[in-house]
């Protein structure tokens, strides 16, 4: 299974019924340097679209949404030492929160690495 | 002021050109003075502070007397005055030169103010006293009162709110208060997107959701956007005026005809009053509630963050929901009304300990004396012909987003620094090395790269001259490609450019003794 | 006027220079119907020496307590200002300077911040606190906030001998939120019992100590009670010389620490401006409300200071920051850095105990007086005494007396009879023999 993007720049990578979830390469560089992340606490039922994460970087604080709804299952606690891992890995050990998917219908209408370049692309010009 | 807009917080390695060669054993630069933190000079047994050995009495503290040591450092009275002289001497201030800084109003502190405002009989007094102790205090408050009415044309006055903020909880509480008095459960609070932070803050925690209005092409709310979003869920609107971008909102009267047609209140944010005295009252503008941030307006010293004063003028629609405590006339002379019973019936509570920030008002009211009703007048004129000066000194260089004649600061964005490698902050840091405080930088935030500059009224000709000269010449240099100058700046203030990002990444809050643990590393090292 | 420097022929250079006629002409955006034309109706400008004789004849018809004895407390005390502290605050550097938004240029402020936040942390035993609130009332207030965001509660337990402005200022800043206080009834007898009070909803209780009335208590027993139910200890301070004579919040179990630092460098001021003090764990941080300064480097490595962890506030989280709080106490926490910097360890733990023995002289000799009876089993610097007849009336025959002795508890607990008759006395440093001689003979002759 391929990561898929959301217009907001969050990634899903579904495995099974476990979804992870982190930001873009393109969303960490717009953030640069981030200081904390605010992960949510396992165990919370989250719906599509709910606030997931806050990523913080010193004069901003974005909220991350949930690209797809369920239980998480999981959060990246080495984040809180190491925010900088979303700088530096964004999909990789940035990574936010594993999440058990209730429908994975719902990561149908996401981008494909491709398509998700040519959205990128177009958001410079 | 701060803002997001992707700036540096983290600064690039330094060249060592500049340190290199002028290093000095102490750590101390001529009159540019060092000193190590408080904690680093303590010697136990020293004081700096004497007094009678303490009465042997039987104690009275039951099981909890304190055991463990605190750890304070001591000092003697000379040690820490040397120390907090030090400490004053890397700060910059008006006194010591321009402060142009948008939104906040730097302007002169006179200095009868911080005199009368330590008199025995009225610094010292205490807050409980009897009434029949303190009738000059309640007078001077119910003065006070009298100059914030007559000025704004607005029939009452909540004076307990401690700073801008505080009042601005005031207003949306008494407009909160307002409505479930009618029985109506509203929950919308209109804002407009340049709004300052705190007026969304503020309206959350009266349980209000924030409906963000936008701008128009001139830096004004956008009116049709506006009416669209009324409805009979809209509690009020939060405006201020004149607005963050240094504009008068021209349609307020139609705003405000709009927001009480559907029952709703006009709150307006008083941040900027200082550009409209004795030319229009908020009262003839439609408002309902009004915070007067009396460190912007009236001169109480900013003293690097407060205690600011944020008496609240209300309307005869919210005067009743006024916060306690307030003074009556009686028959002994003045009163206070300092519970939610009899006239305080209504009331929507109270706000902070005690009466409200008196330091502050005997500072405010003396610059309201100083200045007299034709004295006020002549602040908000000079301050907007000062802020239009710099405008047009400017315009030629730099663009201003929005046409026209500025109230009382001048906004521009970034364009003028495209391609130029040089950014807002850059050119900011630049401007300390200059021997500036810069202006507000990337406030407000719909405009790019933004630069608000608000010179008072208290500069003179011959110092916006000079500001306009330095600043043309930081642009001619920018555009020239001369870009060292501002990264490396600032290169004479005493720091360089500090890292925010590692500050926030791992957040060192406060001093820790060194552990006996790293200390045996140490000498082990050694 | 004096503090306008344009000459009336630099104003017509300057707006010919601008390209309007007249001054009138840049307030053209101002509706047509509501422009002044005529001054405001208030006296003309006015010299400094009429000012300051203003301010003189006001000041005259008040009752100084520094020039009279008085036993004035409730959450506000009589203490000696150093001398040093005042001429600080008065430093122009530090006078006129807005908040360090430009850390190069601010190191004094941010350095003063940092030692007041390391002091408060100290005496509070707490692990971090913050750049100070407005007063203690209001930081009571945000500490309940704060200890609502902390559990995902939404009720807080108020101890009824908290001072009843941090009671009441705690109600109304909760009133239109999703939260809610529980109070207990204010009471003269025993502990309060919280057992009752504290379930799985509980946030947080606030305590305060000393209390309302003077009272002193080990509220150890009571944090373990809180933590085994997920709620959080609140601890009030408003008298903070006493945390040189008593334990800690922190060595309490406390959770959050909530006063008021005006008993260190702050004049009394009528009520204001103070300075609130809020101290908390680490780990709560990021819940906390208002400024924080932090140590870093610059780019030479050299230390320095800077506002951190600002996305919390205001200014960047709008309507989702932890306060609407935009301002801190400035200059007043400075004047109580520069304060307790001169006191030091040895100086303020000798403070609290010249406190301590100058109050408990004064209960012993109030208390032999027939028709007084002293409440307090235990106190520090006040205490409440029951008289014989009604408070507020022997207030204001004391007041004629010329001794400003105490605060009625029934100015801040009205229409309660059971309070009719208590007297809050505040005994501090600056009472002199002579002051309690002339208290217990005025009380003498009045009961």
């Amino acid at each position: 299974m391929a990561l898929k993007f959301t217009e907001d720049h969050e990634w899903v990578l579904l495995e099974g019924d476990v979804a992870t979830i982190g930001v873009s390469n393109y969303a960490q560089e717009q953030l640069g340097d981030v200081v904390f992340v605010e992960v949510p606490e396992v165990g919370a039922d989250l719906a599509k679209g709910e606030e997931l994460a806050v990523v913080e970087s010193v004069k901003a604080a974005s909220e991350v949404y949930a690209p797809i709804g369920g239980e998480v299952i999981e959060v990246n606690t080495e984040l809180e030492d190491s925010p900088t891992l979303v700088n530096e890995e964004p999909t990789g050990g940035g990574w936010f929160a594993k999440i058990k998917v209730t429908d994975s219908s719902d990561l149908d209408e996401l981008m494909d690495e491709a398509a998700y370049k040519s959205y990128v692309e177009g958001l410079d010009e | 002021m701060l803002n997001k807009q992707g700036r540096p917080t983290q600064p690039a390695e330094s060249s060592t050109e500049i340190g290199q060669g002028s290093e000095t054993y102490s750590g101390n630069k001529g009159l540019n003075l060092e000193s190590p933190l408080i904690f680093e000079q303590g010697l136990d047994g020293r004081i700096g502070v004497d007094m009678a050995e303490p009465k042997q009495v039987e104690s009275r503290l039951g099981s909890i007397a304190r055991k463990n040591p605190i750890g304070l450092p001591d000092l003697s009275e000379p040690q820490v005055l040397r120390h907090f002289v030090r400490l004053s001497r890397q700060n910059y201030a008006i006194d010591s030169g321009f402060y142009p800084l948008g939104s906040c109003t730097m302007k002169h502190n006179p200095r009868i103010n911080e005199k009368v405002a330590r008199l025995a009989g009225l610094g010292d007094l205490h807050p409980m006293q009897p009434t029949s102790t303190v009738q000059g205090a309640l007078e001077l408050i119910d003065s006070l009162a009298h100059w914030l009415k007559t000025i704004t044309g607005m029939p009452a006055v909540a004076m307990s709110p401690a700073a801008g903020a505080h009042g601005e909880l005031c207003g949306v509480m008494a407009i909160r208060a307002a409505h479930e008095a009618k029985g109506e459960a509203r929950t919308r609070i209109l804002v407009p997107e340049s709004a300052h932070g705190t007026n969304p803050a503020t309206a959350a925690l009266c349980g209000y959701k924030v409906d963000a209005v936008p701008a128009r092409e001139d830096g004004r709310m956008d009116l049709d956007a506006f009416a669209e979003k009324l409805g009979p869920d809209v509690a009020g609107v939060m405006l201020t005026n004149p607005n963050t971008c240094g504009l008068f909102e021209s349609d307020v009267k139609k705003i405000a005809g709009m927001v009480h047609e559907i029952g709703a209140y006009f709150y307006c944010d008083g941040a900027n009053l200082n550009a409209i005295l004795g030319r229009t009252r908020p009262g003839d503008l439609g408002v309902d509630a009004m915070h007067i941030n009396l460190h912007k307006t009236f001169s109480t010293p900013h003293g690097g963050g407060g205690p600011g004063s944020g008496p609240v003028v209300l309307s005869d629609a919210l005067s009743a929901f006024a916060p306690v405590p307030f003074i009556t006339h009686g028959d002994n002379g003045f009163d206070l009304v300092e519970h939610q019973e009899g006239q305080a019936e209504k009331s929507f509570g109270r706000m902070k300990g005690y009466h409200g920030q008196m330091g502050m008002f005997i500072r405010a009211l003396a610059y309201m004396q100083s200045h007299g009703s034709d004295g006020l007048r002549q602040i908000a004129e000079d301050a907007v012909l000062n802020a239009n000066y710099i405008r047009v000194g400017l315009d030629d260089l730099m663009r201003s987003p929005f046409e026209g004649i500025c109230m009382h600061e001048a906004l521009f964005d970034d364009s003028s620094l495209k391609g130029t490698g040089v950014t807002t902050l850059d050119l900011a840091k630049a401007l300390i090395d200059e021997g500036y405080h810069p202006m507000t930088m990337y406030f407000p935030l719909v405009v790019h790269g933004a630069m608000l500059i608000e010179p008072t009224e208290s500069e003179s000709r011959q110092t916006l001259d000079q500001f306009i000269g330095t600043m043309r010449y930081l642009l001619e240099k920018a555009k020239a490609g001369e870009t060292e100058m501002f990264e490396q700046a600032p290169r004479f203030a005493p720091r360089r450019r500090l890292d925010e990002t590692g500050a926030a990444r791992h957040p060192v809050l406060r001093w820790v003794p060194e552990t006996d643990e790293e200390e045996e590393k140490l000498s082990q090292a050694s | 006027m004096r503090y306008m420097p344009h000459t009336a022929d630099e104003r017509v250079e300057m707006l010919a220079k601008i390209g309007v006629g007249s001054v009138d002409d840049l307030f053209v955006d101002i509706p047509e119907e509501a422009r002044l034309d005529a001054l405001l109706d208030l006296p003309r400008h006015a010299s400094e020496m009429d000012v300051e004789k203003n301010f003189r004849t006001l000041a005259a018809k008040n009752v100084s307590p520094y020039s009279t004895p008085s036993f004035l407390g409730a959450g506000a005390y009589q203490h000696h200002v150093p001398s040093v502290a005042d001429h600080i605050i008065q430093r122009s550097e530090f006078l006129t300077a807005y908040t360090p938004y430009q850390p190069e240029i601010s190191q004094g402020t941010l350095q003063a911040l940092f030692e007041f936040q390391t002091q408060v942390a100290m005496i509070t035993g707490m692990e971090v606190a913050n750049a100070s609130m407005y007063d203690g009332a209001t930081s009571c207030a945000e500490a309940v906030l704060m200890a609502c965001r902390i559990t995902r509660r939404k009720k807080a337990v108020l101890s009824g001998n908290l001072h009843p402005h941090y009671r009441e200022v705690t109600q109304t800043t909760l009133q239109f939120t999703e939260f809610k206080a529980d109070e207990l009834d204010p009471t003269l007898t025993g502990s309060e019992d919280f057992t009752s009070q504290i379930s799985k909803e509980t946030a947080c209780v606030v305590v305060q100590n000393p209390d309302f009335f003077g009272r002193v208590e080990d509220f150890s027993a009571l944090a373990d009670k809180c933590h085994e139910a997920g709620a959080l200890l609140i601890v009030v301070v408003n008298e903070i010389v006493s945390l040189g004579a008593l334990m800690s919040p922190g060595d309490m179990g406390a959770d959050i620490v909530a006063g008021e630092g005006q008993s260190i460098g702050v004049p009394l001021s009528y009520g204001g401006p103070y300075v609130g003090l809020l101290a908390t764990r680490q780990k709560f941080v990021r819940q906390m409300p208002g400024r924080l300064c932090g140590q870093t480097v610059d780019q030479e490595g050299k230390r320095g200071f800077v506002l951190t962890l600002s996305t919390r506030e205001q200014h960047i989280r709008r309507e989702k920051a932890t306060s609407n709080i935009c301002t801190n106490a400035g200059l007043c926490s400075l004047a109580f850095t520069v304060h307790m910097s001169l006191l030091g360890e040895t100086g303020f733990t000798k403070l609290a105990a010249v406190n301590h023995g100058e109050a408990a002289t004064a209960a012993d000799a109030l208390s032999a007086i027939d028709g007084v009876e002293l409440i307090n089993e235990t106190f520090f610097n006040e205490f409440t005494l029951k008289l014989s007849k009604n408070a507020a009336e022997v207030v204001e025959e004391l007041a004629a007396r010329h001794v400003l002795g105490g605060v009625p508890v029934s100015r801040l607990i009205p229409n309660d009879p059971e309070f009719d008759n208590m007297l809050l006395v505040a005994v501090t440093e600056t009472c002199a023999e002579s002051d309690l001689t002339a208290f217990v003979a005025a009380l003498k002759e009045i009961l």
